[in-house]
């Protein structure tokens, strides 16, 4: 059985939350969560997903970090920003091409999911793996990840011309072997609509 | 093609090498002049001055390779350009003032992270500065003490052999004088011990904590802090024994330490008032235009910010342009989520219409 890895499989979000709440249990950062849960086009589909860091091979966020912050562990995880030298100047928040690090303002650093190190650095699954009850985040091995899901992990992204590796996989169809991201555009935008003070969705749009 | 605002020349290690030579040599000027010509230049001090000197160039060696990086390079020089111009020069000489006094003297950040931490840093950081602001000029003959030629109890004190004024034995600014290096002791110490304490329990610093980049800076201040009251205790309590072992264990721990400065955690102390400069910045990005999502259309950073970000990004060889001509760094972070969910999505989807022959 081969080491166990961390797989993300969007279309099986339910949307329940657990793993938002369970983060912020985790004690390299207690009491704030780092996931991210975005409902992707509220008005018309209740789609939601979750966002982990993704744990590159070369992490963009520590090339573009100028006060040299952002390290990885010998064992591939990427940490958050160290606390002595990040000066809070939000470059990895803007360049992470998956959208993941927090830039808190309150103590003026940056966090991010750091895969809760305190537990994968004993061999314990991360919270979120923990709790989530769709199988939407997994913290398993190789072999029983193919055994039980339809499609096949990869870790091989492209955004434009920029190729990137990661630690965390994410599942695909059989045919796929790397997914090359384009710009998916949504329906409408909540800039692009009329203003409509009994919105709803428009409402709470706002308030993400 | 972006174009490099601040273009870098030559090798980086011999650009790193000159600075650092530069550091080394003047300090040693300094310590010659200031010491007027070495002769107020104390040779029992001549280790530390020594140590003093290999770190000074070490620590123009790392600062110069870090300002090579481009994040950092554009950083520094964005913040500079920002904080002298001459329209708002003395707003933001003002506005320095107050993030010096928030940020650097009472490290009102790290109060908001945890208040153990604040108090662990706060008196790690000014008993150390209070150390040094007496031992570096000590060690570079730059101060030095003598007793009043005419009266014993009388004691002068010179700065670049300018008298600075005298005191009188036995008053409380002559034990003041004399313990202050007791008193920035003390302090390291309360810090030390609120820091061990914090790692010691901290279940989520103990997992991330290293050895070397974390403890080994706490166990030499430590070292410093005690071998150093050690020498008050032998003068006073114990007639002197030991006391020249004991002044050179101390001396080792010391010069271990300065010449640690440039490496690992204690380089923060010379990379931190880059915040500073951020801090103008931020300010200059905040007060511009400001950068909307080609997805959303929403705002989501300083335009300033992100034109700097598709430079940086083009000299790191980030290649972030789009077969459409767009770039995905005028994306913001909650369309990129949500862009990875909708590709993912699209990718079954596709996947199944053709297998239905859909496609």
């Amino acid at each position: 059985m081969s080491e166990a890895a961390f797989f993300i499989d969007y279309s099986r979000c339910i949307g329940c939350e657990a793993c938002v709440n369970a983060c912020a249990e985790c004690d390299t950062h207690r009491g704030t969560s780092m996931i991210h849960l975005e409902t992707i086009d509220r008005r018309d589909s209740v789609q939601t997903a979750p966002q982990i860091c993704m744990h590159c091979e070369d992490p963009i966020c520590a090339q573009v970090c100028p006060a040299d912050a952002i390290k990885k562990t010998p064992d591939g995880v990427v940490q958050s920003s160290l606390k002595p030298r990040c000066i809070g100047c939000s470059n990895c928040v803007l360049s992470c091409p998956f959208g993941v690090p927090k830039y808190m303002s309150g103590i003026d650093q940056m966090m991010k999911c750091d895969m809760c190190y305190d537990r994968s650095s004993v061999g314990k699954k991360p919270m979120c793996a923990t709790v989530c009850p769709s199988g939407a985040l997994t913290y398993t091995s190789m072999e029983e990840i193919q055994r039980t899901r339809q499609g096949i992990p990869v870790n091989s992204w492209k955004f434009g011309a920029e190729e990137v590796k990661t630690k965390v996989y994410v599942m695909v169809p059989r045919e796929v072997t790397r997914v090359e991201i384009g710009l998916v555009q949504i329906h409408s935008t909540p800039s692009a609509l009329p203003n409509d003070p009994y919105d709803v969705a428009l409402m709470l749009e706002g308030m993400e | 093609m972006q174009k490099r605002i601040f273009p870098t020349t030559g090798s980086d290690s011999a650009h790193a090498m000159t600075w650092g030579l530069i550091a080394a040599t003047s300090l040693v000027i300094g310590i010659f002049v200031g010491s007027r010509g070495l002769r107020d230049f104390d040779p029992a001090l001549v280790s530390y001055a020594g140590a003093c000197v290999f770190s000074a160039f070490g620590l123009g060696y790392r600062y110069a390779m870090w300002l090579r990086r481009p994040p950092t390079r554009l950083y520094w020089y964005r913040g500079w350009h920002i904080f002298l111009d001459r329209k708002h020069f003395m707003r933001n000489v003002f506005h320095l003032g107050r993030i010096f006094w928030n940020n650097i003297v009472l490290q009102r950040f790290i109060e908001r992270r945890s208040h153990k931490r604040w108090m662990a840093h706060w008196f790690l950081a000014w008993g150390c500065l209070l150390a040094g602001a007496v031992t570096f000029p000590l060690s570079f003959g730059w101060v030095r003490f003598e007793t009043s030629v005419d009266n014993q109890q009388i004691y002068r004190a010179f700065m670049f052999g300018i008298p600075l004024g005298s005191f009188r034995l036995g008053t409380w600014i002559a034990e003041l004088t004399f313990n202050i290096l007791d008193v920035a002791a003390v302090m390291v110490l309360i810090g030390v011990f609120f820091a061990l304490w914090r790692r010691g329990r901290d279940h989520g610093a103990m997992s991330v904590q290293q050895f070397s980049n974390d403890l080994t800076p706490l166990i030499m201040l430590f070292a410093i802090c005690v071998t150093g009251l050690f020498l008050t205790v032998s003068t006073h309590l114990m007639h002197g024994l030991y006391y020249i072992f004991l002044s050179q264990l101390h001396a080792i721990t010391v010069i271990l330490t300065l010449l640690c400065l440039p490496f690992g955690k204690f380089f923060h102390i010379f990379q931190r008032p880059a915040q500073l400069g951020l801090d103008f910045y931020k300010r200059a990005g905040a007060e511009g235009p400001q950068a909307k999502c080609i997805r959303c259309g929403q705002e989501y950073g300083a335009a300033l910010q992100i034109e700097d970000l598709k430079t940086v990004q083009a000299e790191l060889q980030i290649r972030f342009q789009m077969t459409d001509g767009s770039h995905y760094q005028d994306v913001c972070p909650q369309c990129r989520r949500k862009n990875l969910a909708l590709t993912q999505d699209a990718l079954w989807r596709s996947t199944d219409m053709s297998k239905r022959g859909l496609l």
